[in-house]
């Protein structure tokens, strides 16, 4: 499944300590991700997933370390070069995060108005294509708490693609889903990707959807404070000298 | 290469008419050219079209929202047989571009606005939603009864720990603020009246009418406004998000009432502590007159006299029975706004904001009740 290319490394994570005050969550982790990859951080609770992820997408500052999004450091560029940085990212949040007070076309005019200088048709049209992609176009009016929740995750996609950014983060986006819509989503990611070469960074621990769409994967561990495996989710699934993994990947008790 | 700028030319001969589009149809490139393409476009009737990418660099949405919506204006204005063609279109360019088309709608398709209702339409939902806030009320009044008499019967049942918190948070936590307006309040309307009365030569009677307006209006009211913008909206806030989080649900289950649980304790503690807070406000309010009388060069004993004789048992007494009534009134809109909280993140907000105006309107209403009740037994 992952074959051997000359892709471009988009994302360099160097030498990274994170955590929060005085509790050391991440110690010393260092990965890449290449162009247009679908990337799966993975590991059980509170090992650090959505810390990592929250330290790429600009929010949490690290103890040490690096990270470099197309060779410009996230954390030591400012102004137009972090403006150029963050419109080139899109991060879908767990529960979407999507603004409540506003229907699900304006969450998703919201950052092209912000960010282009586009006639408004143009914005309408562009809004209504991105909608119509994740299969919400007749939802377009609706407010965000008076759809589901796989709905509104889905618009958080659309949403965080509305710049047609390089990247888009998407933290555990099929949890609490049924089977049946956590199956769309995966197709939905996996299309992307596809057709729009689209670079996606996935926190999650839904095995299914590991396995459906994950290209690479790295495995936190909370005790190691770092990454314990990488590699195909195929491959590490039959990784049998590491327990933590090979119980993890095959959904064995201690 | 990533900052070439979008250009676009014509080429027409007898045949066709061709558009070039150079560099990137991207969303910076695409906002510069879309008024001026879209004027070529409605300017003139062309036949046969063709859009040649040979140039184009980048197409994202926008870069393909443009190319078709080109089309599709083109394609209106064409009477005869034709079509536009995309010529040189590069293998991942033409991905894109069929993705979008699929997803593509044109713009008289494009709601924007959501529809509103009309006038009959929006009055009878307003009447009936109405009619369900009327009929909430008189449960809630009924269930909150239920609940007093329960407690009276079994005062042990009471959560008392959460009973003495809230009376803490209401009423010694607002003793400053009380004190701070009441003290204003009097302070402003002792030297208010102070300067047309020294004409009269009745500047003592100044005592007379603070004593008696701070003790029967100013006092509960001043009280039970500071009371309704701090506890009220503290209420329904704190319950409010328990209802979206559906611990009101989970209390429900357990088989427990929310109105006893989480009403009455706020309901019994703030109708206990606005009456004292009142006595403090009315003391306060006092000392604010006592204190510009003085300064005016009358003797404390003087402005303490005459407040003793104008301010009678009967008026302290309307004036703490008011504060104990504003009192039930102000928790339990706070609670019964916080239980009727709406699901989404604006809910909490609203119910809150509801709170606080209509513990206002509702102190108003009763105020001018107890005036006419007064006036009728004289008190």
């Amino acid at each position: 499944m992952n074959k051997k290319t000359n892709k471009k490394t988009i994302i360099e994570v160097k030498n990274l300590t994170a955590g929060y005050k005085d509790m050391l969550i991440l110690n010393n982790v260092s990965f890449t991700v290449q162009k247009g990859e679908i990337f799966i951080i993975l590991g059980g609770s509170g090992c650090g997933k959505s810390t990592l992820l929250k330290i790429m997408t600009g929010l949490l500052k690290p103890f040490d370390g690096n990270i470099l999004i197309n060779n410009k450091d996230i954390y030591n560029s400012q102004g137009q070069d972090k403006a150029s940085i963050l419109k080139n990212i899109g991060v879908m949040f767990q529960n979407g995060a999507l603004f409540g007070s506003m229907n699900l076309l304006e969450n998703v005019k919201l950052p092209l108005i912000t960010h282009t200088s586009l006639d408004s048709e143009a914005i309408n049209l562009i809004a209504y294509m991105k909608l119509s992609l994740v299969g919400l176009k007749d939802s377009s009016m609706l407010m965000p708490d008076q759809i589901s929740g796989g709905m509104r995750k889905r618009a958080a996609i659309a949403r965080a693609m509305a710049l047609d950014p390089e990247i888009i983060f998407l933290d555990e986006p099929s949890a609490g889903l049924d089977p049946v819509t956590a199956a769309q989503l995966d197709k939905l990611i996996l299309n992307l990707a596809e057709n729009l070469g689209i670079t996606f960074i996935m926190v999650t621990h839904e095995l299914e959807s590991i396995f459906d769409t994950g290209q690479r994967a790295i495995m936190l561990d909370k005790n190691e404070k770092g990454i314990i495996a990488q590699g195909n989710p195929h491959e590490l699934k039959n990784l049998k000298n590491d327990k933590r993994v090979f119980t993890f990947f095959n959904r064995l008790a201690d | 290469m990533e900052n070439a700028k979008l250009k676009l030319s014509i080429s027409e001969n007898s045949l066709e008419t061709t558009f070039f589009f150079k560099g990137n149809l991207d969303a910076e490139g695409v906002a510069k050219v879309w008024v001026k393409a879209k004027a070529l476009i409605l300017k003139t009737s062309y036949e046969n079209v063709i859009f040649d990418l040979s140039q184009v660099l980048i197409i994202d949405f926008a870069g393909a929202a443009l190319l078709l919506h080109l089309e599709t204006l083109i394609l209106k204005q064409i009477t005869k047989e034709s079509s536009v063609k995309f010529v040189n279109v590069n293998l991942k360019h033409e991905q894109t571009l069929q993705l979008c088309r699929k997803n593509f709608i044109t713009s008289e398709k494009i709601i924007v606005h959501k529809k509103q209702d009309d006038f009959i339409t929006a009055t009878g939902k307003n009447t009936f939603s109405f009619l369900d806030e009327l009929s909430a009320t008189i449960s809630f009044t009924g269930e909150i009864t239920i609940a007093v008499f329960k407690t009276i019967f079994k005062p042990k049942t009471l959560r008392w720990k959460e009973f003495f918190l809230i009376f803490e948070k209401t009423g010694v936590d607002a003793l400053f603020i009380v004190a701070l307006i009441s003290f204003i309040v009097g302070l402003v309307m002792a030297f208010q009246a102070a300067m047309p009365m020294r004409m009269f030569g009745a500047e003592i009677y100044v005592a007379n009418l603070i004593g008696l307006s701070v003790t029967r209006e100013l006092g509960p009211l001043m009280t039970a406004i500071v009371l309704a913008g701090r506890s009220s909206s503290a209420f329904a806030a704190e319950i409010g998000t328990m209802k979206i989080n559906e611990e009101v649900d989970a209390l429900l289950t357990m088989g427990i009432d929310p109105v006893y649980f989480l009403a009455l304790p706020r309901i019994l503690a703030a109708a206990i502590v606005t009456p004292l807070l009142v006595l403090f406000a009315d003391l306060v309010g006092i000392i604010g007159g006592a204190i510009v009388l003085v300064s005016l060069g009358h003797p404390i004993s003087a402005y303490y006299a005459q407040v003793i004789n104008q301010v009678s048992c009967m008026d302290l007494t309307g004036g703490l029975i008011k504060a104990f009534v504003f009192g039930i009134l102000i928790a339990s809109t706070g609670c019964f706004k916080g239980l009727r909280t709406q699901t989404g993140p604006s809910g909490v907000g609203m119910a809150t904001t509801q709170a606080v105006v209509n513990s206002i309107i509702i102190i108003a209403l009763a105020d001018a009740v107890f005036s006419i009740i007064f006036y009728i037994f004289n008190i």
